[in-house]
């Protein structure tokens, strides 16, 4: 079929974005984990001294020892000390110092293998103190990998966990070598905020000043804390350092809900972005061609349980290809959904074309009808639909804001089937013929459009619409018998908002009802939202009955 | 008025026979009969179709609204519950200090940490106020409502979907535990109505009767209004909305009139069922609910009360024994009937009855 092919084409595309930026994280961090890996391989030497010492000596002397190891510049000291951490130091024989893992061991101090492990091992015991100033020198270290992924994986987790004086000197040394921006910064944020803590109030001013540039929730924190009161007393003595904490505060503060909006934003046009898939089919059925199509949630729900089965088919028939089988999902779901409509078109609706009540109903026995059949063959629970591994995990843009790949996909996927319906619409003889057929009827059948076959074709269309929705809402939530039945309301109240008749209304109305939604949940919840979305619509409606985009033209009413 | 405008002698000694079966012969059988008797009417069956005469109301309201007057609502079952809210209500506070926690307060309440009622609760312990508010709640929402939409020319199909989000978002609303109406498990639990035990066989057969005259009344005042001239304009706004309004009559008037009208008749109905049924939850308020409404009037015959009344008994009939009996296919034979009904017999049972009679004679 010609319209299936049409929305097949377009995917690829982003899926290839996709692809290339994946593969560069993938890229990125094998190298960091074979980095980790390839410890044993490492040129080995470090000094007997110390090893002997951390191993054998007393409390004292091993924290000694640990910082003195710490110092080196030397590779072997971070999978040592990240050995001992694991309790796979041992020694053998009462004095000779092994890493054993995996049952393979190794001497420390040499770095030479050893055919077997001996039987006389005993585990180097690692007391608290000493864990800590341990883990202290390992964290650093990693600052100074020679690995990006490392040092930012090591950076990040310092920042987020916070950290002492300590590890100052650390940190500045690490700052001083540094040179990639981005773990630059990070460090800059370490050092100041552990320099708020210092005694001397120059420093605390300029490491106050300094965290201005943060956007972090950790540093909001850290300066309110410096902000408090206790009784009386501010935390802070120097009115100087309060000063540029607020100011500083402020900066982040604003930073921070910047973030916040900006996922606001960006999960309102997601859920805007269903809401436009869900609707764009009802644009067409209703809008275009007037029939008010109840069971369009259930189509919704087809195309969400082709979904389910070509997973499934995958998973059976082609467990390699398990992470393409989106890629197959598509067209099934436009079609499958796209030939149940025909089929209701042909059967029920056009009986009743011209009875808009009537068919309100029949489609609603319909739609009963539909779902009572996927629970006698799916089963009445949900079943649950995969993403693939590439839409997982998501893009950080700033430390409180990550923008989930999936949602992604699901705006690019929506924007290009509006794309495609737009061009279809507009450019094709089929476009041609659904517009011709809604302005009128009987004027097109007189110039010779095949008026029946048109309706079938544009209504089927809508319908292959819904089941695009149901492929991208299986990516995002349950899939259940009951699925439609959630979008219903809504996707008529954005095809009655944008106007009937009027894609590009539909486009704003549902992605405004989208934003707006997300916007009024921040402050009164979902459910409130919901009702107010509602309740705007049934208002605005008032002022505006033929929705924000009427066509122009003295049309009679009936 | 006069009584033969309503009906004709035939028609009387019917709702005669009816008051009779209903007020006399019922009675007798539930509660003066043993139970071996065959003549003898179970307590199951006297709740259902106590349920059964509250759903025609409903149907009647609706036949007043769709089949008489053309406009397709879709939030009856909302005007139904909320009737049915304000006499559960009452019935909660009646229950006193019975609940699980021997609380003034109703028991979820007493689980949300309140310590006392809200203030749309207040006098809900009178049943006077009780009734009131049965009439007038779904009375205002259902008048504000349909003064903004009929002034606007809200009609059709735009209508039916607005009253749809309108149910919706009700039924939102009332899931929401903070709305001091139970959330997702509503009232039940009841104990006595007017000081009388609720689930004692003589409060239900009082109840029974109560919904059964109530239904006579109800039909006889539909009756009333469609055999009225007021009746004849609405039937006319119903064929042809434009010309009523060329001939000088402002038809939002008894658009408005007769919506606010349905919507009170919805809400009694709402009422009376409550305490029969012993429960009432925010899932009375979806939108399938209301349109399985109109899947009744459509069954019996839309513009025909009586074709109301034969819908709502047929199909409620029918599903209480699908439900036992095949409880997967109900939903098929719903639906079937939905498009069955719309594409073959746009008359409803009534009129096939009418063709087949008219064929006879």
């Amino acid at each position: 079929m010609r319209l299936g092919g049409a929305s097949e084409r377009a995917p690829p595309f982003f899926y290839i974005i996709r692809i290339l930026l994946m593969s560069t994280v993938k890229f990125l961090l094998a190298g960091c984990l074979g980095v980790l890996l390839a410890w044993a391989q490492v040129a080995w030497s470090l000094p007997a001294d110390l090893v002997q010492e951390i191993s054998t000596g007393e409390s004292d002397d091993q924290v000694a020892a640990v910082d003195k190891l710490a110092v080196l510049d030397d590779p072997a000291v971070l999978p040592f000390l990240q050995s001992l951490l694991d309790g796979k130091v041992q020694i053998a024989g009462g004095n000779r110092v092994l890493i054993v893992k995996d049952g393979h061991a190794i001497d420390a101090i040499t770095g030479e293998s050893l055919s077997s492990v001996p039987e006389d091992i005993d585990e180097v015991i690692v007391n608290n103190r000493l864990r800590g100033r341990v883990e202290t020198a390992i964290g650093a270290l990693k600052f100074s990998s020679p690995n990006r992924a490392i040092r930012l994986a090591a950076v990040k987790t310092t920042f987020q966990s916070g950290a002492d004086e300590k590890m100052l000197p650390l940190v500045k040394k690490a700052l001083a070598s540094e040179a990639d921006p981005k773990i630059k910064k990070l460090l800059v944020l370490i050092k100041a905020t552990i320099e708020l803590k210092s005694p001397d109030s120059a420093v605390r001013l300029a490491a106050a000043q300094t965290l201005a540039i943060s956007d972090s929730p950790n540093t909001k924190t850290a300066l309110l804390d410096l902000l408090s009161k206790n009784g009386d007393e501010y935390a802070e003595p120097d009115a100087n350092v309060r000063a540029a904490a607020q100011l500083s505060l402020n900066a982040v503060q604003t930073r921070l809900s910047i973030g916040e909006y900006i996922a606001e934003i960006f999960s309102g046009l997601s859920l805007g972005s269903i809401l436009l898939l869900a609707a764009l089919g009802l644009a067409i059925t209703y809008g275009l061609m007037g029939v008010i199509n109840m069971a369009h949630g259930e189509l919704i729900m087809v195309g969400a349980y082709a979904t389910y089965v070509v997973q499934n088919l995958f998973r059976v028939h082609a467990p390699d290809l398990f992470n393409w089988y989106l890629l197959a999902a598509v067209p099934v779901s436009f079609l499958t959904a796209g030939l149940v409509g025909m089929a209701l078109e042909r059967s029920v609706i056009r009986f009743l074309y011209g009875r808009p009540l009537e068919t309100l109903l029949a489609t609603w026995g319909i739609s009963l009808i539909l779902m009572q059949t996927v629970r006698t063959i799916f089963g009445p629970e949900n079943v649950q639909v995969e993403n693939p591994v590439w839409m997982s995990g998501g893009i950080e843009l700033m430390s409180n804001l990550e923008l989930p790949w999936n949602r992604i996909v699901i705006i690019l996927f929506t924007a290009t089937v509006l794309l495609v319906m737009w061009l279809l619409i507009s450019r094709t003889r089929l476009g041609l013929y659904i517009r011709g057929v809604t302005q009128n009827r009987a004027m097109a059948g007189c110039v010779g459009v095949p008026t029946a076959r048109v309706d079938t074709l544009a209504f089927s269309l809508g319908s292959g619409i819904a089941g695009l929705a149901g492929c991208a809402l299986s990516q995002t939530g349950n899939v259940g018998p009951d699925l439609g039945q959630n979008y219903i309301v809504d996707s008529f109240m954005v095809v009655v908002l944008g106007g009937v008749g009027q894609i590009a209304g539909t486009v704003y109305a549902a992605l405004g009802y989208g934003t707006v939604s997300k916007f009024i949940e921040i402050w009164y919840g979902p459910v409130l939202a919901k009702i107010a979305v509602l309740a705007f619509i049934i208002l605005f409606i008032q002022k505006r009955p033929q929705g924000m985009f009427a066509l122009k033209g003295r049309v009679a009413e009936n | 008025m006069s009584a033969a405008r309503l009906y004709g002698t035939r028609g009387w000694n019917v709702i005669a026979a009816a008051l009779f079966v209903i007020c006399v012969l019922f009675p007798l059988s539930n509660l003066a009969l043993p139970e071996t008797s065959i003549l003898h009417v179970s307590e199951y069956t006297v709740t259902l179709i106590g349920k059964i005469m509250c759903y025609a109301i409903v149907a009647l309201a609706m036949d007043l609204i769709w089949g008489y007057t053309g406009i397709l609502s879709l939030g009856h079952g909302l005007f139904f519950a909320l009737g049915g809210y304000a006499m559960g209500m009452y019935l909660m506070r009646s229950i006193g200090h019975e609940g699980v926690y021997q609380s003034n307060l109703p028991d979820f309440m007493v689980f949300l940490d309140w310590k006392e009622y809200p203030w749309y609760w207040s006098f809900t312990d009178h049943f006077w106020y009780a009734a009131l508010l049965v009439v007038m709640v779904p009375g205002l929402l259902a008048f504000v409502f349909g003064f903004f939409a009929f002034r606007s020319r809200i009609k059709g199909v735009y209508f039916a979907i607005i009253t749809q989000a309108l149910t919706y978002a009700s039924m939102l609303l009332f899931f929401r535990n903070n709305t001091g109406f139970g959330g997702n498990n509503g009232f039940t639990d009841f104990k006595r109505i007017l000081g009388y035990t609720i689930t004692t066989p003589q409060t239900r057969m009082a109840l029974f009767v109560i919904s059964g005259i109530t239904l006579i009344a109800m039909l006889l005042f539909a009756r009333w209004i469609i055999t009225s001239k007021f009746g004849r304009v609405l039937t006319a706004i119903r064929d042809a909305e434009s010309r009523v309004m060329f001939c000088g009559y402002n038809t939002i008037h008894y658009k408005l009139f007769i919506w606010t009208v349905s919507a009170v008749m919805c809400g009694i109905a709402g009422a009376l069922y409550v305490p029969q049924v012993g429960i009432i939850n925010p899932s009375e308020m979806s939108p399938a609910n209301s349109i399985e409404t109109a899947i009744w009037v459509a069954v019996g015959g839309r513009g025909t009360l009586i074709g109301a009344l034969a819908g709502a008994g047929i199909v409620n009939g029918a599903k209480s024994w699908f439900t036992v009996a095949f409880p997967n296919y109900w939903l098929f034979f719903l639906g079937s009937l939905f498009v069955l009904v719309t594409l073959f017999l746009p008359q409803g049972a009534v009129g096939l009855v009418r063709k087949i009679w008219g064929k006879r004679s």
